[in-house]
């Protein structure tokens, strides 16, 4: 008997489903080894049919997206006690990514933001309710939590895969090591290993040089011209994201001429992402005097989105005072 | 925030050439500060990783002062303005978090300010205790569901990281 696969989606997009998808015949693979029980973007199943597998039936579990509300929660603790192994799958998963910058906002003012803005056709004002009494007896929506959590914040879990989405090749590389460890010819990491990924940041997969060069000025990748193909975008005076951000992504960004937005989230060794890319941006800030660090600052309009962009949720502080404050 | 008792936590992070010597001279000379301020010696306020401020705030402390050489004096050349520009930085990120950024103050002392260092360290305490208790401990509070339409009192769980007073 083959043993069992799982994947779930939480608070996430389906990008994570499409990287999947993206490893082409190697999905073939999966299939010939695993026996595919629940995957709900790609077949049917239902949350009972799960509830009555037995407990660590399921060799493992890929999951991606965050816990926004108690749907998540719910599937999150349900797949944790069928599964052996419970893969943090992706941005989302691991870090919050950016569905997490919902923590900079009270989730009171979410909601009325996406019932209420000026293009919202709403005119009576509607609003949903959790729980709603039909003749049929009472239905229930999932009730959004105050803050968003990545999947480590609410249960165990056994490895990590980062990346907004993991790289494909990556997730082929994962799947031929679990299937190597079903056939017993190879071993597992370490728990709470990060896995699909380098061991360094993505400054040291960038090709494009570094001199050291200190700026005058913060600017926007769209605003310069010509940009240096050649020369390390943060030295021309863009806020990128690389010498905080774990490698494993062959620094796609910079090689295509764009700063790294850091989907692959805080490199070995960083406790907190931001903090980290703090002390690299003040690295490169040509001045002494208060008055012109804070007119170079001037340059980062959202510090704290540059800093957290995929990363808050799982941060040190997790969200705004705002999001845990007020209902 | 109008609780009499509350008496603010504040980590200081000082520099072994001066910040730090200031600190032993307010001692050595018995002069009075503000009891609050909990030291913590580094080799210069260039190795002040804004990760520590951050840990700082989120276990508990309601305030972080951070305190290095002159602009100018740094026993390792520029690196006090690498704490300068770190500071400003990280001033604008905790706004955005929410955090009045009046919870992080920057001093420059050297070994002979010990007047300085306290009357610095006794008016940064008066500050956080007109700011209240910063509790930051408690935004792990994501496990509180709330029911979008009745926004109720909601309880927040006891901090995981409870710095001892």
């Amino acid at each position: 008997m083959k043993p069992k696969f799982a994947m779930y989606w939480a608070a996430s997009c389906g990008g994570c489903e499409i990287a999947v998808l993206n490893t082409h015949e190697k999905i073939l693979d999966v299939d010939a080894n695993f026996d595919v029980v629940f995957w709900p973007v790609a077949m049917d199943a239902k949350y009972k049919d799960v509830e009555a597998m037995e407990d660590g039936s399921i060799l493992l579990t890929l999951f991606n997206g965050s816990i926004r509300n108690d749907e998540n929660e719910h599937i999150a603790k349900l797949l944790r006690r069928k599964s052996k192994l419970l893969v943090a799958f992706g941005s989302c998963a691991c870090e919050g990514c950016i569905p997490g910058l919902a923590n900079l906002s009270p989730v009171g003012d979410i909601v009325h933001t996406a019932f209420n803005t000026i293009t919202t056709d709403n005119p009576h004002g509607i609003y949903p309710r959790t729980s709603y009494d039909v003749p049929e007896g009472e239905l229930h929506i999932p009730t959004l939590a105050k803050a968003l959590r990545p999947l480590e914040q609410v249960v165990d879990v056994d490895y990590y895969m980062p990346g907004c989405p993991p790289e494909s090749h990556q997730i082929a590389a994962v799947i031929d090591l679990v299937v190597k460890v079903v056939k017993g010819e190879a071993e597992l990491p370490p728990k709470g290993a990060t896995i699909g990924v380098g061991d360094s940041t993505v400054c040291d997969e960038c090709p494009r040089a570094r001199n050291v060069k200190m700026i005058k000025e913060f600017t926007r990748i769209q605003d310069i011209a010509p940009v240096d193909p050649t020369l390390c975008i943060l030295e021309q005076g863009v806020p990128c994201n690389g010498p905080a951000t774990r490698s494993g992504c062959n620094a796609r960004c910079p090689q295509a001429g764009a700063q790294c937005i850091g989907c692959y989230g805080p490199a070995e060794g960083v406790m907190d992402y931001g903090a980290r890319l703090i002390t690299a941006f003040s690295s490169v800030i040509d001045a002494t005097t208060p008055e012109e660090i804070d007119h170079i600052l001037d340059g980062i309009p959202d510090p704290t989105g540059q800093v957290y962009r995929f990363n808050l949720a799982g941060s040190l502080m997790k969200a705004n005072k705002s999001a845990w404050e007020k209902a | 925030m109008t609780d009499d008792t509350f008496e603010p936590t504040i980590i200081g992070f000082t520099c072994n050439w001066c910040s730090y010597r200031a600190s032993d001279l307010a001692g050595t000379a018995r002069m009075k500060y503000a009891p609050n301020v909990r030291l913590i010696r580094l080799m210069c306020s260039g190795r002040l990783d804004p990760t520590f401020v951050l840990r700082a705030l989120s276990g508990g402390a309601d305030g972080v002062m951070i305190t290095g050489c002159h602009p100018g004096e740094c026993h390792y050349i520029e690196q006090n303005y690498k704490a300068l520009r770190r500071f400003l930085l990280l001033r604008r990120v905790l706004t955005g978090l929410g955090i009045e950024p009046e919870r992080v103050k920057l001093v420059w002392a050297s070994a002979a300010e010990g007047a300085k260092f306290a009357a610095e360290a006794t008016a940064f305490v008066e500050e956080i205790r007109k700011l209240g208790p910063l509790n930051w401990g408690k935004a792990d509070s994501g496990q509180q569901t709330v029911d979008h339409e009745e926004p109720s009192t909601v309880h927040r769980p006891s901090s995981e990281v409870e710095v001892p007073a």
